[in-house]
């Protein structure tokens, strides 16, 4: 699954260690989402969503 | 980005704490189920009363494992738990299937030697171990 996770990570100067840590997650859990080798579970995508203020589709493409 | 978590005492650290408990009682298991096993040859000349002793406290450590190992599952992430899930399914999997096929080959007497329950072990064990690191590369 394509997603915007990375372009809106560095958007806002954040590290995958930072953005790990505030969903807690691990950093290679962050990593796998961001290169799409991983999807997250919708639980995760929310709290994802809530974190940057938007809707799950404007970060996550199906 | 400061308003971000800085994980001192959040999620990363419990689950270190969780993976050194987790190795504590591994070791302690491993620990007391060679005092169970090479104690009545070298310390207590097979006293009954003792080696039973012995095998009931490796028993109740193996238990505090299992617990340990629960809770450390319970707290990975949902990638960390997909990669356990994998390769436990694979281990069991492979230990269930070759380890009959080994267990019928002595039944048979194909093999010239006994198929021991630790060479089961040792096979699941580098089953999980395989999977776990195929999963990590996989995942990088």
């Amino acid at each position: 699954m394509k997603n915007r996770l990375k372009v809106l990570r560095a958007e806002r100067d954040w590290t995958q260690a930072q953005l790990a840590a505030e969903l807690e997650v691990s950093r290679q859990t962050i990593n796998a989402i961001e290169k799409g080798k991983f999807d997250p579970s919708l639980p995760l995508a929310f709290k994802v969503a809530r974190l940057f203020k938007m809707s799950i589709e404007d970060i996550f493409e199906g | 980005m400061n308003q971000l978590k800085t994980d001192s005492d959040g999620w990363q650290a419990k689950q270190k704490r969780n993976t050194a408990r987790l190795g504590y009682w591994t070791a302690a298991w491993v620990l007391t189920m060679a005092i169970a096993n090479f104690g009545p040859r070298f310390a207590w000349e097979s006293n009954e009363l003792i080696s039973a002793l012995a095998i009931l406290v490796n028993l109740g450590i193996g238990f505090g494992m299992i617990v340990a190992n629960k809770r450390h599952l319970k707290g990975l992430d949902e990638l960390q738990q997909k990669i356990q899930l994998e390769a436990m399914g694979l281990s069991l999997g492979v230990g269930l299937v070759v380890g009959l096929a080994y267990s019928n080959l002595d039944v048979v007497n194909l093999i010239s030697f006994d198929a021991e329950i630790s060479h089961l072990v040792i096979l699941m064990g580098l089953t999980y171990s395989f999977s776990v690191f195929a999963a990590q590369r996989r995942y990088r």
